[in-house]
């Protein structure tokens, strides 16, 4: 050591290292991210506004109505009430996520949450004190959703269907399973309309003091970054990423595979239930037949573009609620169906992979991939002559 | 127990097995059309969780078309050129850039059932214009079958074609070139690569002709099935069409199959309604998703899926 010190010393002074690669630090780092994952949001929002123009509505009053209503005055209240679920349907896809597994059967696993909820609400809240209704509430929403997740985790992990598939289908048989409990044991029998009881106003969820935010919002608050702690921090969330970076070496470091997606399955699906429960406690009160909110949907973009973090997801879900709680105004004001909102999403979507792919192509020019294979990442629409 | 065996043989009366059938084979079209399509894509390795997306913009495509130009067979052009559309958005994302296919799939299927019930909204008003009811044509000789003949050989013309697409495409995988080096690219690309044909291309033939099959299979939900577009009309067929290609693993003739399986239980709950038995709608709408998920699991082992499916093909990655 004492040569290397000397050597050291004798050496000249290193030149100066040569200017910095784009993108090494990690201030810029952190800058580039921020610019790739709110460029597509910007780009879907101005390619709806192009859309709006050529149905010969104005954007200029759509995004300021969105503004209007989602935003102003008490209105950023009702966009922070619907964050609420939103916030815990985005933590159960996280989960799964991480771990490279599709959850597509988010509506029936949150249907069936709020059913069971609903089902049982009046119930327990006349016959135990209201936080213990709560609590078991929660669990059980949380328990209905996790179950509906079962046959397709043990689909995959013992025989690898495709759980995009068996999700999909469960979702489907779900939401009728959720319209045949909402019409037949929890009908409410002073109504004609299928609909379940209505949970009595004093049982619902306290606000917070001085809003008209329930306490779920808090709730959903906390359960994500308990989750975010689990996921970065503890040996369970590691596992769920090798898994999902590469289910080979997962294998090989032992890590019970079967047992990490059946896990994975369950947390998700519950999470989904409980988003259920702080949603209908919180807002609905009841269940009506036919009433799908599909949160999962519109929420897959932002967890994308949060890079499934669960701290970046929380600025992306907020705005989503605005979008949403305002746009449903808006569209109504340039008599346009809601789901121009859907478009929205899709366009995010669409602009965050093509981000995606010009940013991996330039971080990929740098590395160490032939010359041929980069040329062909640079230009992929270029067709090229093969070599004889 | 009396009640049961009076429905049970309530069941079996005529008009209940002709409706049943025929309305199978009204309602398996528009899934084996889409099926086949998804089929030949996944064969070629690009899984298109998009079909539904695509059902939908060829749906409201081929009413259009079939409103505007008051003609039937403009209606399935005007749906296929939609579902081709939907499909160039697929074949450049995902199989020429090489994103990531699910991702796509779910963008195109969200931008389909916005964009339809927009344009729908803009067009219409929330007026729900119908198209004037099509004439069958029944096969001589054999539409005179009882039972069997009313409801199986007297259908829209439609229908005729699609079982003749069922027999070309299950001719062209297997005998001709075209089949096989579609075949390739799902099972090895590099193989089929470093036989001189290009993945890309291949792979972009095969899931445009997806988008053209599902879109002719939207079109016939709302020109022929409904007469009308609604927003949302295709229920999830889309998805049904996808587990339909995966369980007959890519063959067309099984597809033709399982389509009509899968028609059947569809068509369940108006043929049920003959028979007086009152099941809930809610009930006969899961038998469908039900039986896929029994076959599911039953069948779990054997579902097939190509190697190379919703991987990108990259030339020269390991």
């Amino acid at each position: 050591m004492a040569i290397a010190a000397e050597d050291r010393a004798a050496a000249p002074a290193p030149p100066a290292p040569p200017p910095a690669r784009p993108a090494t630090g990690r201030g810029q780092m952190v800058v580039l991210t921020f610019v790739r994952s709110l460029v597509p949001v910007v780009l879907a929002l101005l390619a709806g506004a192009v859309l709006l123009l050529v149905l010969g509505r104005s954007p200029v009053r759509f995004y300021s109505d969105v503004w209007r209503y989602g935003v102003e005055l008490n209105n950023w209240q009702n966009s922070a009430v619907l964050m609420a679920p939103l916030l815990l349907v985005a933590a159960g896809l996280v989960v799964v996520f991480r771990a490279n597994i599709w959850n597509l059967g988010y509506d029936a696993q949150y249907l069936l949450g709020a059913v069971f909820v609903v089902g049982y609400g009046p119930w327990m809240f006349a016959h135990f004190p209201l936080p213990v209704a709560y609590a078991v509430l929660f669990v059980m929403a949380g328990l209905a959703g996790a179950i509906w997740t079962i046959v397709p985790a043990l689909l995959r992990a013992y025989f690898g269907t495709n759980e995009i598939i068996t999700t999909l289908m469960m979702s489907f048989i779900g939401i009728d399973v959720a319209n045949i409990l909402v019409k037949g044991p929890f009908q409410d029998p002073t109504v004609t309309i299928p609909q379940t009881k209505t949970i009595p106003y004093n049982d619902m969820l306290p606000n917070i003091p001085g809003t008209h935010i329930h306490v779920g919002f808090l709730v959903a608050l906390g359960i994500v970054l308990v989750l975010h702690y689990l996921l970065t921090r503890t040996s369970f969330g590691l596992r769920l990423q090798v898994f999902g970076e590469n289910p080979k070496a997962a294998r090989h470091v032992g890590i019970n595979v079967r047992r990490l997606i059946i896990s994975s399955f369950l947390w998700s699906g519950f999470l989904i239930g409980v988003s259920a429960a702080v949603d209908i406690l919180g807002l609905w009160s009841y269940v009506r037949a036919n009433w799908n909110p599909s949160y999962g949907n519109t929420v897959i973009p932002f967890v994308f573009l949060a890079r499934l973090n669960l701290l970046a997801v929380i600025p992306f879900v907020a705005f989503y609620a605005v979008l949403s709680t305002g746009g449903d105004l808006a569209t109504q004001a340039v008599s346009l169906p809601t789901d121009f909102l859907l478009v929205i999403v899709a366009l995010i979507l669409l602009f965050m992979t093509i981000i995606e792919f010009l940013g991996r192509r330039r971080e990929l020019g740098q590395s160490y991939l032939t010359k041929g294979l980069r040329e062909a990442l640079r230009q992929p629409l270029v067709r090229r002559r093969r070599s004889p | 127990m009396t009640a049961v065996l009076a429905a049970a043989s309530g069941l079996f009366t005529q008009s209940f097995v002709t409706a049943l059938l025929a309305g199978g084979v009204l309602a398996s079209i528009p899934l084996m059309f889409t099926a086949v399509g998804e089929a030949i894509s996944e064969r070629s390795g690009v899984l298109n969780i998009g079909l539904e997306g695509m059902m939908l913009v060829g749906a409201y495509t081929g009413f259009l078309g079939a409103y505007e130009a008051h003609s039937m067979w403009v209606g399935f052009l005007t749906g296929a050129l939609g579902g081709v559309v939907a499909a160039v958005l697929m074949v450049v994302l995902s199989v020429r850039m090489g994103l990531d296919q699910i991702v796509i799939g779910i963008a195109i299927t969200l931008a389909g059932e916005g964009i339809t019930s927009v344009l729908q909204q803009a067009q219409f008003g929330g007026a729900y214009p119908r198209l004037p009811a099509y004439p069958q044509v029944a096969i001589p000789g054999l539409d005179s079958i009882p039972i069997l003949g009313k409801s199986l050989f007297d259908q829209p013309l439609v229908v005729y074609f699609g079982l003749g697409l069922v027999v070309a495409v299950a001719w062209m995988f297997s005998r001709t070139r075209w089949g096989l080096e579609l075949r390739a690219a799902g099972e090895k690309p590099e193989a089929l690569d470093a036989a001189g044909v290009s993945v890309l291309n291949t792979r972009s033939y095969a899931t445009l002709a997806t988008g053209a099959l599902a879109g002719v299979g939207g079109a016939y939900l709302s020109v022929i099935a409904a007469g009308t577009f609604t927003p949302f009309m295709t229920q999830g067929q889309g998805y049904m069409a996808i587990v339909i290609a995966m369980l007959a693993r890519g063959r067309p003739v099984w597809v033709a199959v399982a389509s009509f399986v899968f028609g059947i239980s569809l068509s369940l709950s108006t043929a049920l309604q003959l028979t007086g038995i009152n099941i809930s709608a809610d009930v006969i709408n899961m038998l469908p998703f039900a039986a896929i998920m029994l076959a599911l699991v039953i069948f779990a082992r054997s579902a097939y899926l190509p190697p190379a499916l919703a991987v990108p093909y990259v030339r020269g990655a390991r």
